[in-house]
């Protein structure tokens, strides 16, 4: 296309960026030729702008410029994407940002004292060291809730880190260039691991357990049988037992697997993808993380089987850009498959290909929506698009695509190793198999647990060890910030979907966080509130200016407001985005508010609703 | 001669409209098939000549069976299909659109249909507080996403900010910007294919601009004014009406609109001149015209000086 | 084409067609709104080629450029048409039954190897042979063209052998296959349909059927001479033989536009009697003995106008016209009822039911449908006829319709204004988006795209060579005059091509270089290839090095 660029020219360092990633600029200084297969290579645009910010913090006038012509995307397109994603910086940024988390479960954790240390200490977040290098600012949930607090190291030009949990020294040597602290054991992350049972739990049976480095290990624990057995039965054998295993999705919509996986297996257009959503940003959920750290050579067996069954080539996972530890095990495991040949022109020798690519997110909780996350992949901003079509339908690329959480992937080994009845089998009638539940918060044993449905709240709580350091139960959040509030004489509601729906409540990605008497409820609101005021994608009325004002509402109720007068128009506010939002982030955007204030867990508990039915 | 047969006839659908039962033309949009049936339905972000983007979501009607409310703009029929375009559900989410953009908009130069909608719906948005006093100017484009001051509540937080003059073309006044990402794709792909401007931020500092908001002359901006054409609320104008509208002899009531043809290249586009005092003041093109689609060239649209005396 | 002369498409079918070839034109500046329907038809999967000397910003759009030298088009037209016969791409059944001449055509473009080509043009062989392919398996194919065609001394010949390509491959007659003539000015095509060119009545009459010309005899009442008139460059040459002594010149402004443009002015300048009827006092006004100031047509009198796809269309009044200033319609009618003819009262309408009485291809355009339909597209000769989207339709049919089209054995021939070590650059001209020929309508407005003064373009490693600095005045020399211009740099030209437009001439008097050297055929000048040197001129003047890395936009600084 005729592009427009100004005059601005990439450093040195910027350049070597970009030379690393994009095809070398023409010799005659001419620019990228236009055409199909210019505008093809859109889909590059995350990755060069994060390698450039890899590189060196921020992105530049003159690195977007040279992004710009060498994938023939126009600047001001380029920029509204470089500015839709947190992690990104149009401006100049120091080298080094810890991100402290401040969010719900590192609340209950210190997290307020760590950031008050980091402010005498370092200075105000977001200002600069006295040298240039180094900066912290507060952050979202990191996914990191059972090792609260939590930080996040972004550091260009050497590898980012993380300490959790985290004190003010630890920030500190991340922001000083030093080695991160070792992470703790994979049973701090997964308490079971310990325990007896450990090895028997069909999903995490390996962690803590086989090496999460190492193919052979994977191999020597009977990893990749799964793959063969899929092979043998066909995709056809196994689309009919992921049917009888009556398997639902776990990112939160719990959706059929098999129904996706066939309406994507028999979609006439072709190609077809396979995508993982690994963008795991639901304040209160880590399975992901945990799974694909502990345990990457499942996932993408389970993606390999993804591929197979749907008639897909090419896969992609698009893996939260927060995780580095992950990023880093999936990098090696794809790496090592594809040298023994079970990623590539014929996985397995069994006459079809299959190959992966990760791509990082960039900060932003919306990407974990599918068709939002679909746009960031082809390197557009995380807007998600208008449901019909699906992705099942128009998905990547405008070619049915299917979308599936990690937890969901890698329940289907389990699905086929057991065959689909046996699966169907366990947990509840309405809800199939095990669950991964990330319990957080004010308990004894915070970590990833793995349970049959219909385990019920309590018995979760008192797997997890119990509310820590004698406090009392004030109120559980199920599901996380899109989620619902438990009261405490509710735990013992069986964890199923079909039980929490009855109690609307909203099982969502398996968050299961607990607040006691010590913590302060409406601040945790107003936290969440702030949340998605923050993450709201823009697109669509009723979430953008929604979202502010529920943040503006609830600081005026916290503040002493009327509250038959907010609370009535947190209602009406609570029914437009719910109704008529674009997607499941307006939706469930007033969800945990609306939930404890029906709840009455907080002073103002619920009212009559005279001017709300008035309106209708 | 030749009589050109483009696709196949369409089927008819059966599709029920607040209890009345009619038959509309398979992949017809609800919205079409209501402004078929005469149902009136207010709409910010559709545009006859533009994709759907469904954003506003001011046009959201019920479908039987469905959790959500439905755009109608973008949403097609469907046979069976059971849709309410008044119900309570309706009407709240309507009421509510309008009243958090005008809460947060300046409306004031809004077409008389849409002000028409607020009072409709009974829109107060006085409800939300006074509003936040203006940004200052360039505060809002260097807005960071994920990050926001929390507020007290004591005002509504608005987008007002100052107006954007860079040329003698146009005006930019994006206090009275509703984000219907109109501007963006008739610059994008629906029609220029320059993409000047894209949306940049996110959430509530999601705002219309250029790379790094450079000024408009330095971007790649070809003054096509399509942008111009097909925004709502007069956010975007030809600098030769808003000069009229500052010294107050901007008057509609003494104006004539006649289409003709541009006298430039031999594409042949359609122009509707609005003239006043024997002067033209602004230039449009129909946005049903099929040269066109309402779309013109810097020439065509701001080429007139020529013929002014 | 094949009789009328007009395009055999429509926009529509742009949109609908799978690839698009346009030669010789920079549609997305000259043609921006056409360019709206390419581009419609690039997202919905359709291929773009540009054939172009300079990569320009339509280029910038293209799944393929082919970067020509200037003039070389026949050389490249008929490698392509070689090439899809070597090949057996081409469409034996349609040339069968719907053409003549083919055998003739195979001979002639027999020389025209690949290779042959590649030196000619200087087109790599594997693009030639893939513009081949590509042209001649799609299914629909849209060929255009613009100025680049035609304003060569071989304009007729270049036009012909575009045609060629689309009778070999079957690419017209059919939705979204045709050729399509892009027309430079907004009344081109309807000014040819009016019988404004030397040997056409209204509706493509030639004037020298007598009976088809007694028809107009009769409704006019007067005798028309049987013979065709002089076009435009033969009465420059006319007015230097002297055979030529007075000029009525209406809305057009030949002491800028023409080709040698100081030639032109000082014929101009001898006349006994010039009169000048336009809108301004244009440098050609200025010469002018008597000066009619007219109304603007489009928005200040009424009339049509006829558009790139035949479609006629209606102007309408918006305005009152300034001063004196009176429709073009109403001075001739006065001039006539002096010269003792009275047709007044006149009105557009009147003048156009005169004319679609007798022009059978505008007879069902009545104002009335013309406002209902938005427009007709001709023929249509009756007022049930819906207009014709496209043309030939009938050389599908089966057996054929009407006469064969007739391929044209052409044969390439070199631009006159040779490139040699005086003149060692080819300077090619244009317009730009914001502007419009001789900027008398388009000089007016503020674009804030014109940032700088009008300059000669070069390409970088010209200006290196020649160690000249952007900015730099030079001194621009043809075989006909020189100018003094300041340079600017531009990565769409290759080394040994320059740039330049004939939007201003006060600041680049452009034709002051061009070869009136014109087509026989059509009368047309060599606009797009002067030889020229440049030279530089005295003190050093501060500038950036023109192969600075990097310059910013994709074309390098802004032109203008």
């Amino acid at each position: 296309m005729d592009l427009h660029l100004r005059d601005a020219a990439p450093t040195e360092a910027e350049r070597a960026a970009i030379d690393g990633l994009l095809e070398p600029a023409s010799a005659d200084l001419q620019p990228a030729p236009g055409g199909a297969h210019a505008r093809a290579q859109r889909h590059l645009l995350l990755p060069a702008l994060q390698a450039v910010s890899d590189a060196v913090g921020w992105v530049s006038e003159g690195a977007l410029n040279e992004i710009c012509r060498r994938l023939t995307v126009p600047p001001a397109d380029a920029h509204g994407v470089l500015s839709f994603y947190a992690l990104l910086s149009d401006r100049p940024r120091p080298a080094r940002v810890a991100h402290v988390c401040d969010d719900l479960a590192c609340q209950t954790a210190g997290a307020e004292e760590l950031a008050g240390d980091l402010e005498a200490q370092l200075g105000p977040a977001g200002v600069a060291s006295d040298d240039g290098t180094a900066t912290w600012e507060r952050s979202p949930c990191l996914g990191l809730c059972d090792r609260a607090p939590a930080v996040w190291a972004q550091r260009a030009g050497e590898p980012d880190a993380v300490a959790a949990p985290a004190l003010a020294d630890d920030v500190r040597t991340l922001l000083d260039g030093g080695k991160p602290p070792a992470p703790p054991p994979a049973s701090r992350s997964v308490p079971q691991a310990d325990d007896s049972a450990g090895g028997d739990l069909p999903m995490l049976r390996r962690v803590g357990r086989v090496d999460p480095e190492s193919l052979d290990a994977y191999r020597a624990a009977g990893g990749f049988e799964v793959l063969r057995r899929a092979v043998d039965l066909g995709p056809d054998g196994v689309l009919r037992e992921l049917t009888d295993s009556e398997l639902a999705g776990r990112g939160g919509a719990a959706f059929p697997t098999g129904v996706k996986w066939r309406a994507v297996a028999t979609a006439a257009v072709r190609p077809h993808y396979v995508v993982a959503n690994a963008d795991e940003s639901e304040p209160g959920t880590f399975k992901d993380r945990v799974v694909l750290e502990q345990d990457p050579f499942a996932f993408i067996e389970a993606m390999i089987i993804a591929g197979y069954t749907t008639g897909s080539e090419r896969g992609y996972v698009y893996l939260r850009g927060e995780y580095p530890l992950a990023l880093a095990r999936l990098d090696s495991a794809i790496a090592q498959c594809r040298d023994r040949g079970l990623l590539g022109a014929d996985v397995l020798g069994a006459g079809f290909a299959f190959d992966l690519e990760v791509r990082r997110g960039a900060g932003a909780y919306i990407c974990g929506e599918e068709t939002a996350l679909i746009e960031s992949i082809e390197g557009k901003r995380g807007e998600p698009r208008n449901k019909p079509p699906f992705p099942t339908q128009v998905g990547l690329f405008g070619q049915p695509t299917a979308v599936n959480n990690v937890e969901t992937l890698v329940a289907i080994l389990d699905v086929l190793a057991r065959g689909g009845p046996e699966y169907a089998a366990r947990g509840s009638p309405r809800s199939s198999g095990t669950k991964l539940f990330c319990v957080s918060g004010c308990v004894a044993r915070p970590g990833l647990y793995e349970v049959e449905f219909g385990v019920t709240v309590a018995e979760l709580l008192e797997l997890a060890g119990g509310i820590a350091d004698g406090g009392e139960l004030q109120a559980i959040l199920l599901g996380g910030a899109a989620g619902t509030f438990l009261r405490p004489e509710q735990i013992d509601l069986p964890l199923t979907f079909e039980d929490a729906r009855e109690a609307k409540q909203a099982l969502g990605s398996g968050v299961v966080m607990v607040f006691d008497d010590r913590v302060d409820l409406p601040a945790m609101l107003q936290r969440i509130a702030a949340f998605f005021r923050d993450e709201s994608c823009g697109q669509c009325v009723p979430c953008r200016v929604g979202t502010v004002r529920q943040e503006e509402s609830l600081a005026r109720l916290v503040a002493g407001g009327d509250p038959v007068v907010e609370v009535g128009l947190l209602d009406e506010l609570a029914r437009v985005m719910a109704d008529a939002s674009i997607c499941g982030l307006g939706h469930t955007a007033p969800s945990a508010l609306r939930s404890a204030i029906d709840q009455q867990l907080v002073p103002w508990g619920r009212h009559d609703q005279a001017d709300g039915e008035e309106a209708r | 001669m030749s009589a050109v047969l483009v696709g196949l006839p369409k089927r008819l659908v059966t599709v029920e409209v607040d209890g009345q039962s009619v038959r509309v033309p398979e992949g017809q949009t609800l919205l079409e098939a209501l402004r078929g049936q005469g149902v009136a339905t207010p709409t910010l972000c559709y545009l006859e000549n533009l994709a759907p983007v469904n954003a506003c979501r001011v046009c959201v009607v019920e479908v039987a069976g469905q959790r959500t409310l439905a755009p109608a703009c973008s949403r097609p029929v469907e046979e069976g299909m059971v849709v309410a375009t008044d119900s309570p559900r309706v009407r709240h989410s309507r009421k509510m659109v309008l009243e958090l953009l005008a809460s947060s908009v300046d409306l004031s130069l809004a077409d008389d249909e849409i002000k028409g909608w607020m009072a409709t719906y009974g829109v107060a948005p006085e409800r939300y507080g006074p509003p936040a006093p203006p940004a200052a100017a360039g505060e809002r484009d260097r807005r960071r996403a994920g990050h926001h001051e929390p507020p007290d509540g004591s005002v509504a937080a608005t987008v007002a900010q100052p107006v954007k003059i860079q040329d003698d073309l146009y005006v930019r006044d994006y206090s009275k910007c509703i984000l219907c990402y109109k501007c963006v794709e008739a610059c994008g792909e629906d029609a220029q294919n320059t993409f000047a401007i894209a949306v940049a931020g996110r959430g509530f500092d999601a705002r219309i601009a250029t790379e790094f908001d450079v000024e408009l002359p330095d971007s790649a901006c070809v003054y096509c004014g399509n942008c111009v054409g097909v925004c709502p609320t007069g956010a975007l104008m030809p600098k030769s009406e808003w000069d009229l509208r500052q010294s107050g002899q901007w008057r509609p009531d003494d104006q004539q609109v006649t289409e003709t043809i541009c006298s430039f290249c031999g594409v042949g586009c359609p122009l509707e001149l609005t003239v006043q005092d024997n002067r033209i003041v602004r230039v449009d093109s129909p946005l049903d015209h099929d040269i066109t689609r309402g779309h013109l060239c810097v020439k065509g649209r701001f080429g007139f000086e020529h013929v002014q005396h | 084409m094949f009789g009328a002369g007009g395009g055999t498409t429509s926009y529509e079918e742009v949109e609908q067609t799978d690839l698009v070839i346009l030669w010789g034109s920079n549609a997305r500046e000259t043609h921006p709104i056409f360019f709206h329907h390419v581009l419609q038809a690039i997202h919905r999967g359709a291929r773009l080629h540009v054939v172009d000397p300079r990569r320009t910003s339509s280029a910038a759009w293209a799944d393929s450029w082919l970067g020509l030298e200037v003039g070389s088009d026949i050389a490249l037209a008929n490698a392509v048409g070689r090439e899809i016969l070597a090949q057996g791409l081409h469409n034996r059944t349609f040339i069968e039954r719907a053409t003549t001449g083919f055998e003739e055509y195979a001979a002639a473009v027999e020389p025209y190897t690949l290779k042959e080509a590649e030196r000619q043009t200087g087109v790599p062989a594997e693009q030639i042979a893939e513009l081949a392919h590509t042209y001649a398996t799609a299914d629909r194919a849209v060929l255009c063209w613009t100025l680049g065609i035609t304003e060569h001394h071989n304009a007729v010949d270049n036009v012909r052998a575009l045609i060629n390509l689309a009778l070999l491959t079957g690419h017209v007659g059919r939705f979204g296959s045709g050729l399509s003539p892009l027309r430079g000015q907004n009344n081109v095509q309807g000014g040819g349909d009016m019988g404004a060119i030397p040997n056409k009545l209204p509706g493509f009459v030639d004037v020298t059927d007598d009976v088809e010309r007694a028809r107009f005899e009769t409704a006019y009442g007067t005798a028309l001479p049987p013979e065709r008139g002089w076009h435009l460059s033969q009465m420059f040459d006319a007015m230097e033989q002297g055979a030529l002594r007075t000029l009525y010149v209406l809305g057009e402004n030949p002491a800028d536009s023409e080709a040698d443009a100081g030639h032109a002015r000082a014929l101009l300048s001898g006349l006994d009697h010039l009169v000048v009827q336009d809108i301004f006092l244009t440098r050609t006004a200025e010469l002018a003995d008597v000066v009619l100031p007219a109304a603007a047509d489009w928005c200040e009198s009424e009339g049509t106008v006829t558009n790139s796809e035949r479609r006629v269309q209606r102007l309408r009044k918006a305005l009152d016209p300034p001063g004196q200033a009176r429709p073009d319609l109403e001075i001739l009618a006065d001039v006539a009822a002096r010269l003792g003819h009275d047709w007044r009262p006149v009105t557009a309408e009147g003048v156009w039911d005169e004319l679609r009485s007798l022009s059978r291809m505008h007879g069902g355009m009545s104002y009335a449908r013309l406002d209902e339909h938005r427009g007709l597209r001709w023929p249509c000769p009756d007022e049930d006829h819906p207009g014709t989207q496209f043309l030939h339709a009938r050389l599908w049919e089966q057996p054929r319709q009407g006469p064969p089209a007739a391929f044209a054995a052409v044969e390439f021939v070199p631009p006159l204004d040779v490139v040699d070590e005086d003149y060692p650059l080819r300077l090619t001209t244009g317009r730009r988006l914001d502007s419009y020929n001789t900027g008398v309508q388009s000089g007016g407005f503020a674009s804030p795209m014109r940032k700088r003064r009008e300059s000669l373009l070069l390409a970088p490693e010209d200006g290196r060579r020649l160690d000249l600095a952007d900015g730099e005045v030079v001194r621009v020399v043809s075989r006909r005059g020189h100018i003094d211009a300041p340079v600017a740099f531009d990565r769409a030209l290759r080394p040994g091509l320059a740039f330049a437009t004939l939007h201003t001439a006060s600041e680049l008097d452009t034709n002051v270089l061009t070869n009136d050297a014109w087509d026989p055929k059509s009368g047309t000048a060599e606009f797009k290839a002067t030889a020229i040197r440049v030279e530089k001129r005295g003190a050093e003047q501060p500038g950036r090095d023109p192969l600075a890395e990097p310059t910013g936009g994709a074309f390098g600084p802004a032109p203008a």
